[in-house]
């Protein structure tokens, strides 16, 4: 069954007001813009987003108003350092931040696609990252040794959101590159949307099973979308637009330039498309590969 | 695999930046043969350094899953960047890496911090706090790898309110309030072994504390210690932080050809 949609539709479905959504799992690269741009579009409400870092799109989705709570280890600018949304919004009061670090934002979706209440680890014990946070409990272990360990509560998202390279119309999808904590994050969501950089055939993705990171049973909404995830970098695809987080970072330093920011990127643009056309055509081939490393030829014959 | 020690033999060149004298003291706390949780900015090109002279088998680990045992071909920003994905040993996801950290795979992890205190801990959450608290970007991976790694070291901006006596918040563990603190809080191992300034290097004694291990050419002791936050101890011989040899100077200018990170 093709779940292939657009942007517009797979949003307006899948992420109510006041959902729980997980996005920008690959760390710096892959992160679903469109797709967080699309949410500011439609005025989402009242979302708390999951993640373990977020490369500037969390600050963008704070400054378009979607955002009451967040679970995150680091949100900023990564290459830049602060992001001034969130810095305001919660220097203020006016979101609520759950800090967490990577390794235990990992540990709570793991624990989340396995069903479990928690997963122990000794990470973070004796900072003051669990202190006050009710992700984390401490417990001891039942076992000899009896050592105390921090429980990490599961984390089940409403939804997570994926970039990937290349999906079928039922949501098999292939990436590559760094993986962060987006395999746990779609085995443990209650929806999953694969934003594509291109569809394709099911038998190119059946063709190299070890690169399908998503079967489309966990799917709910497949979106072709190229360039979706500019300025971040997708492998094989294009590659980071340094210049881009550069001009976000001092475009973005008061509420009236991030306004005006947003309406120039966001609500100026109908989509995506329209999106990519107003970076301009030389901008985007400047992204472009410039040097193809195909991996060696793998043989799944017996 | 042998420790090689760097080679300060060469002439010091005649000119580079404090940004090229810290990746400088940073790349040589990485062995030979050692496993590196590497971490971004400054750390990234100690990696690369250290690779290129003295620490050919050092491997280096990302923590959104990359593993290299070579150096990116180019300079990156982040660690997602394409050029370190192509010819990485392995890309795998976040849970097998900081697994690796966990179960005591990694001899070296870098850090940053908006603070540092007289036992190494460290702040990277917020200064302060109700009206004039200032957020920071948070956590990332620093309290993991403060927590899990066999040691760790810090790289900060020496400033009397960046090295406070105690951090207001502590965001990734050093030694506590002092020794046996690591064990009663339940870490595995670990803990700080140097931070390198602007001024110069701090190393930690026996009692957890923080001491002047060795001061950057052209910085006075009574510098250090006036700009430091608490009454800092020095150790019994204050040495100079070697300078860049020219080998090493070579590898960070090849890499970082516009100085963005060295500058």
């Amino acid at each position: 069954m093709s779940k292939l949609t657009t942007m517009r539709e797979a949003i307006s479905s899948l992420v109510p007001d006041g959902a729980s959504v997980a996005l920008g799992l690959q760390m710096e690269q892959n992160i679903p813009f469109a797709a967080g741009h699309e949410i500011i579009r439609q005025k989402k409400e009242g979302l708390r987003l999951i993640g373990p870092i977020s490369d500037i799109l969390f600050d963008q989705m704070i400054a378009g108003g979607c955002v009451s709570e967040i679970v995150a280890a680091w949100v900023g600018n990564v290459m830049m350092g602060s992001a001034y949304n969130f810095r305001r919004a919660t220097e203020s009061g006016a979101i609520k931040v759950f800090n967490m670090t990577n390794f235990s934002v990992a540990l709570a979706l793991q624990a989340g696609a396995m069903g479990v209440p928690f997963i122990p680890t000794r990470t973070a014990m004796g900072s003051d990252v669990p202190k006050g946070n009710h992700f984390f409990y401490g417990i001891f272990s039942p076992f000899e040794g009896k050592e105390p360990l921090l429980a990490v509560r599961a984390i089940n998202p409403d939804v997570t959101i994926v970039h990937a390279q290349r999906a079928d119309a039922e949501g098999n999808a292939h990436s590559w590159g760094s993986f962060g904590v987006m395999l746990e994050a779609v085995r443990a969501a209650k929806h999953v949307i694969i934003v594509a950089e291109e569809i394709v055939d099911p038998d190119v993705i059946a063709s190299d099973p070890n690169r399908t990171v998503i079967p489309g049973f966990l799917v709910s909404a497949v979106v072709e979308c190229p360039y979706g995830a500019h300025p971040s970098p997708v492998q094989g695809y294009y590659k980071r637009d340094d210049a881009f987080f550069r001009e976000y970072h001092q475009h973005t330093k008061t509420p009236a330039e991030s306004d005006a920011w947003l309406e120039r990127w966001v609500h100026g643009v109908a989509d995506c498309e329209q999106y990519v056309e107003l970076l301009g055509g030389a901008r985007v081939e400047a992204l472009g590969v410039k040097q193809h490393a195909y991996a060696a030829a793998t043989d799944f014959g017996y | 695999m042998s420790t090689s020690a760097p080679d300060i033999s060469t002439a010091p060149p005649a000119g580079y930046t404090m940004g090229e004298l810290m990746v400088t003291a940073a790349a040589r706390e990485i062995r030979d043969g050692e496993v590196v949780f590497v971490g971004m900015r400054l750390p990234l090109i100690a990696f690369v350094v250290a690779k290129r002279t003295h620490a050919p088998t050092a491997v280096g680990l990302f923590e959104n899953g990359v593993i290299r045992s070579t150096p990116a071909r180019e300079l990156i920003y982040t660690m997602a960047d394409p050029p370190n994905i192509l010819g990485a040993t392995q890309c795998l996801d976040m849970l097998a890496v900081m697994s690796l950290l966990q179960s005591g795979r990694v001899n070296l992890g870098f850090l940053g911090a908006a603070e540092v205190d007289r036992f190494g801990n460290l702040n990277s959450t917020q200064v302060g706090s109700g009206k004039g608290m200032v957020r920071l970007p948070g956590s990332g991976g620093a309290c993991d790898i403060a927590s899990l790694a066999h040691r760790f070291v810090v790289l900060l901006e020496h400033d009397k309110r960046r090295l406070p006596e105690r951090v207001s918040y502590v965001t990734s563990p050093g030694n506590g309030d002092g020794p046996g603190w690591r064990k009663r809080a339940g870490l595995p191992r670990g803990g700080p072994s140097a931070v390198i300034t602007t001024k110069g290097v701090l190393r930690f004694g026996e009692d957890s504390e923080a001491y002047l291990a060795s001061v950057h050419p052209g910085i006075s002791v009574e510098e250090v210690l006036s700009n430091t936050g608490w009454k800092l101890r020095v150790g019994g011989q204050v040495a100079a932080t070697p300078v860049p040899t020219l080998a090493e100077l070579h590898a960070i200018r090849e890499y970082d050809k516009e100085g963005f990170w060295t500058k």
